[in-house]
């Protein structure tokens, strides 16, 4: 645990340092490593410690991105104030979705189709609405003006990307050790359970739900404004949901640290396969590099890497600490 | 004074009539059998004093309050506490934190809550396996840890599905030892409960259902000899087995 806790601090302590030394494609892997990974722990909150699996979380980094971008184009009104905006429009929608699918008790499978659906019709609607930009998208001229959550400098958006993803993650762990976070595991775990010992169960999984698509709709800002374009298709599609969730999962879905550990395995691989495979002409490969990494870690390692690597590096110290 | 009150609680699934008129009282420090053969409606009683079901008609009081209608988490906060007949721990909890969670009702801060859960936890001889995750328990722990995480909600009353179902002699009578010692502590228990041994020794007071009605109450030696109960458990023909009264 000691050697796990000071690998962490020395990797603390140099990301911020690792820009001036990168070259700028470095720089870029890593901004997206940081950023799938404040996804993937923003989906943690309701997917992997109340265990209800959103699939539609694409939605919520949709509406949030559209907010921020419109209210900067048409508005004028600055993204570092739009994107709370838009996480609160993200987290309208998360309550919306949560009361239909709690309320009503879906559980699992009928809870994915719900979430699915939801992200499905955000597209359409988004497609068919000419004021966004309809089918073709929506698109930001560049100005680099910071106001305007707009850098020349590429390692502006590494530095955002490692606060957002540092910053859920102490907030998960912060909560991981309180009523919430326990109440969390225990749905999780066994609904009928948690209700017989006295937690509200349709209360946790609502504030669970606020809180996940919240921080989603947050990152949706930072999404629109390091790609400067929003298609309907991209951003409420069921790929990028895919994408939000499969970190987490890999690294260990319910625990702290998996999806950091899920986004360093798996960003840099979907970035280096899409870049070489395209250049080979097979675009979308990456997604079969994708399902065959998926079927081997719910074969081999069903709780995900983070538990096990934890785990490996405890036993190796045990004898010393 | 009467902690728990049913009155002519009634539940119906499709053409099966599982709770019938049932009136059913616990007084505050009593410790009440519900016995009856299987598919009497008991545990469907259960389901609906701890509002996991929604009774069809009749009305239940509970320290003086109505909760027809509340949800389980409500009823839990109001003292009533219950374990499943098949036990639902945690699995990937440890014991200590399948406690804590029926201790966080009463104690938000979860330093406070941690530390009641551990008392509780010690209390009922889980010490050792505080740290254990409850999948890797045996039945009988497994059954404890139900009971502890039911106990560290503070119940005023606790009802208890069948504890003592799989459990060998020596883990059963153990398992009614600890039952009297929370008895003791100050807790009323209604119990639904196969092994007439462990039901016989902690009841005072024993209520029989058959076909979700209720055939017969009173003190347990009566209530074993009823020629109401002989018939539901053994059939009409071995009623004249009854010594007679």
């Amino acid at each position: 645990m000691k050697a796990l806790a000071a690998l962490a601090v020395a990797v603390l302590v140099a990301l911020p340092a690792f820009p001036s030394v990168f070259g700028s494609y470095a720089v870029t892997l890593f901004t997206l490593i940081f950023f799938y990974g404040f996804l993937g722990q923003a989906w943690n909150v309701v997917g992997g410690y109340a265990g209800q699996l959103s699939a539609g979380h694409a939605a919520f980094l949709g509406v949030g991105a559209y907010t921020a971008a419109l209210l900067s184009v048409e508005r004028g009104i600055t993204p570092w104030v739009g994107m709370f905006a838009g996480g609160a429009l993200a987290a309208v929608l998360g309550a919306v979705v949560g009361f239909l699918g709690f309320r009503f008790g879906l559980r699992g499978f009928y809870f994915v189709l719900l979430t699915v659906a939801l992200s499905e019709i955000c597209r359409i609607l988004a497609g068919n609405t000419e004021a966004v930009g309809g089918a073709l998208g929506y698109y930001i001229s560049f100005t680099g003006n910071p106001r305007q959550f707009q850098f020349q400098d590429p390692r502006a958006y590494y530095y955002i990307a490692l606060g957002l993803m540092l910053g859920a993650t102490a907030l998960v762990m912060w909560l991981e050790r309180r009523r919430f976070g326990v109440y969390l595991a225990a749905i999780r775990e066994d609904e009928s359970a948690s209700e017989a010992a006295g937690v509200d169960t349709f209360k946790y999984k609502m504030l669970a739900m606020l809180l996940s698509s919240f921080l989603t709709g947050l990152g949706g800002t930072f999404y629109a404004f390091y790609l400067f374009s929003l298609q309907p298709s991209t951003v409420f599609g069921i790929p990028l949901s895919v994408e939000i969730i499969i970190r987490p999962i890999v690294g260990g879905a319910g625990t702290a640290l998996g999806p950091v550990v899920g986004s360093f395995i798996l960003s840099p691989l979907a970035e280096l396969s899409r870049h070489y495979f395209s250049q080979g002409g097979w675009h979308g490969a990456h997604l079969i590099a994708y399902g065959a990494l998926l079927i081997a870690v719910v074969l081999f390692l069903p709780e995900g890497a983070y538990p096990r690597l934890a785990r490996a590096l405890r036993r190796r110290t045990a004898p010393t600490s | 004074m009467s902690l728990l009150e049913a009155r002519g609680l009634s539940k119906r699934f499709g053409g099966v009539q599982a709770v019938a008129d049932l009136d059913l009282d616990v007084a505050e420090g009593e410790v009440v059998g519900l016995i009856g053969p299987n598919g009497a409606g008991k545990t469907t009683a259960f389901n609906l004093l701890s509002g996991f079901l929604a009774a069809d008609a009749g009305e239940i009081r509970f320290r003086g309050r109505s909760v027809l209608g509340l949800k389980p988490h409500a009823i839990c906060a109001l003292g009533l506490a219950r374990t499943f007949q098949i036990v639902r721990p945690f699995p990937r909890l440890t014991v200590l934190d399948n406690v804590l969670v029926g201790a966080l009702g009463r104690h938000p801060n979860a330093t406070d809550a941690r530390a009641h859960a551990r008392a509780v936890v010690d209390r009922l001889g889980l010490g050792a396996k505080a740290e254990t995750l409850a999948a890797g328990l045996t039945l009988a722990e497994r059954k404890r840890v139900e009971l502890a995480r039911a106990l560290a909600t503070e119940p005023a009353l606790l009802l208890l599905d069948e504890v003592m179902a799989g459990l060998n002699p020596t883990e059963a009578a153990a398992l009614v030892q600890t039952i009297g010692v929370i008895h003791a502590s100050g807790v009323s228990i209604l119990l639904i409960e196969h092994n007439m041994r462990a039901v016989m020794s902690l009841s005072h007071r024993l209520v029989v259902l058959n076909f979700g009605e209720r055939v017969a109450e009173g003190p347990p030696a009566a209530v074993a000899n009823h020629p109401k109960v002989i018939e539901a458990y053994l059939g009409e023909e071995y009623v004249h087995a009854a010594p007679p009264r």
